[in-house]
């Protein structure tokens, strides 16, 4: 048996009533006393027995170098790759010829949160964060721009390793 | 008479006052005991632990649209509301709720309306709740509004018949429908829980039919009849239908704690009886209070443990169990009565109560013998491998 199956034991006979009627009540007066696991959300937002998987894949953020500039190329794999086309790149070039992006914009309403663009960045540049609480006054706030990205500080999602299914 | 009028006057606002406090309480109370009871808080963010979440409630459904179906009733639909409301509020008039308070004017009894037919006036006002929401159910030209409101119709004067005759073991035995007399029996000996437990039961299990309360909530029944009755109503219309039940229910409670459990009588000691003081008015007052709670919670108890009966199964308890059972309990009853005061010449005191006790006793275990088909509280018999 693959899964654990739990095989109620029933009665041969007809059951008593007034029996099951008092062991339900105790049931529910036994309940009445016992530890609550609601988690009192704003105050609370985790506890020892629930915490945000350090795989979620949340809204972005883009990692910088020690300059503070953003760590882009601008090689253009993640609006390639995006199967949700919510990336918007405009490379641009220096003096030195090094690329690196004019324009980067994610549509947060348009990504799906596949992490793709997390996992195709050569530079670990983009990626998706920890972070779930997204609320905003308005819809053209959820246009994510370079500077907005880059001043994210959630912590990133370590996203699921094939070679350590289980994240030991 | 001036004293008289003035006194009731000041009963009548403070005795509504606390009952609808009561029942904004209770609203919060039923929510919280039934978070607890699933493992959850409940709500706990209006005041502290959410005392003022009645007071939110109350707002809100003030500030929400009235709506009113088109092809509705129009004046039934108004008046159904109201009619529900007050009888719910009227029953409670007669219930002495404490010891008389001594004044420099004269001793009050602390009861709104102490009635010579306290108890027959209960029964008739309260029988008047049903109109509410049959009205409701009517008025609304909706299929479901009105299948609850006939259900309620059928459910409620099934009910009362069974929950008037259990009544009449106790008057039966106080010889008095005053409620501030049958007090007074209780007082002098026993309660009437022993002499008449199984009148209790029958009573508890028709009252919680009779507020429409689980396991008997058949007209709301929102699994197959939306909201039932009241499926039409929003704003204060709807809330008035919610004060009514909760208030039913305290009125309910109330007269359990009087007819059986002493009313505002302190067990084991005489000294609530005699030389009235305002200090005394305030400990029975307490005292009553603490027993209608123990019955309200009772109600939220059974209400968040028991599934809803069938409708066929509710008629059949009602007119198949109770009401037969409730005859031969007064027959029954009543010949030992007979033979105890005038073949033996005895009154009421604690060797009757006992004796009645003792036969009670024996009638509730053949009825749970009979109802649980050949098993006190037994177990279950041998279980399948």
């Amino acid at each position: 048996m693959a899964i654990g199956v739990k095989v109620m034991k029933r009665p041969t006979q007809q059951t008593s009533y007034l029996r099951a009627t008092l062991k339900g009540m105790a049931l529910t007066f036994s309940h009445l006393l016992r530890p609550k696991v609601t988690m009192q959300y704003p105050e609370e937002k985790s506890s020892k027995d629930w915490t945000l998987s350090s795989r979620w894949r949340g809204t972005h953020r883009m990692l910088t170098d020690e300059q503070g500039r953003a760590k882009c190329v601008a090689c253009g794999l993640c609006p390639q790759i995006c199967p949700a086309n919510c990336i918007k790149l405009v490379p641009g070039e220096d003096e030195q010829g090094n690329r690196y992006p004019l324009i980067y914009e994610i549509d947060e309403f348009r990504c799906i949160f596949c992490g793709y663009c997390q996992e195709v960045c050569p530079e670990e540049a983009i990626h998706v964060g920890v972070h779930y609480e997204n609320s905003e006054y308005s819809r053209d706030r959820f246009v994510y721009d370079l500077e907005r990205l880059t001043a994210q500080t959630h912590p990133v999602s370590t996203l699921w390793d094939p070679s350590d299914p289980k994240g030991e | 008479m001036k004293f008289f009028i003035i006194a009731s006057a000041i009963k009548v606002f403070v005795v509504f006052n606390v009952i609808m406090v009561g029942v904004a309480l209770l609203t919060l109370l039923e929510r919280r005991v039934c978070a607890w009871m699933q493992d959850r808080l409940g709500p706990n963010r209006v005041g502290p632990q959410g005392i003022l979440q009645p007071a939110a409630d109350g707002l809100k459904n003030f500030l929400k649209e009235e709506t009113s179906p088109a092809m509705a009733d129009k004046t039934l639909f108004t008046l159904a509301p109201i009619v529900s409301f007050v009888p719910a509020l009227l029953t409670f008039g007669v219930i002495p709720f404490a010891a008389p308070l001594p004044t420099k004017w004269g001793l009050v009894p602390m009861v709104v309306a102490d009635l010579p037919v306290g108890f027959l006036y209960i029964l008739a006002i309260s029988s008047l709740g049903v109109y509410g929401i049959v009205l409701a159910g009517w008025s609304s030209n909706n299929k479901y509004a009105l299948l609850g409101g006939l259900r309620a119709s059928a459910q409620m004067i099934s009910y009362e018949i069974a929950l008037g005759m259990s009544t009449v073991a106790v008057l039966l035995l106080a010889g008095n429908v005053t409620l501030a007399q049958v007090i007074a029996q209780q007082q002098q000996s026993a309660w009437f829980i022993v002499p008449l437990t199984l009148g209790f039961v029958i009573f508890f299990v028709s009252a919680l039919a009779e507020t429409n309360r689980l396991p008997f909530d058949l007209p709301e029944a929102e699994g197959e009849l939306i909201a039932g009755y009241h499926t039409e109503y929003s704003s204060m219309k709807f809330s008035m239908f919610y004060i009514a039940e909760y208030s039913n229910m305290v009125t309910a409670s109330a007269l359990m704690a009087t007819l059986f459990f002493g009313g505002w009588d302190i067990p084991f000691t005489t000294w609530d009886q005699t030389d009235p003081s305002v200090l005394k008015t305030v400990i029975t007052l307490i005292v009553f209070g603490l027993k209608t709670f123990v019955f309200l919670f009772a109600y939220i108890w059974i209400r968040w443990t028991l599934p809803r009966f069938r409708y066929d199964q509710l008629m059949a308890l009602g007119w198949k169990v109770l009401l037969p059972l409730a005859l031969l309990y007064i027959t029954v009853l009543a010949t030992a009565i007979w033979f105890l005061r005038v073949q033996l010449g005895w009154e009421y005191g604690t060797g009757m109560a006992w004796a009645l006790g003792g036969l009670n006793l024996i009638l509730l275990i053949a009825l749970v013998w009979w109802l649980d088909r050949g098993r006190i509280v037994s177990g279950i018999g041998e279980e399948a491998a």
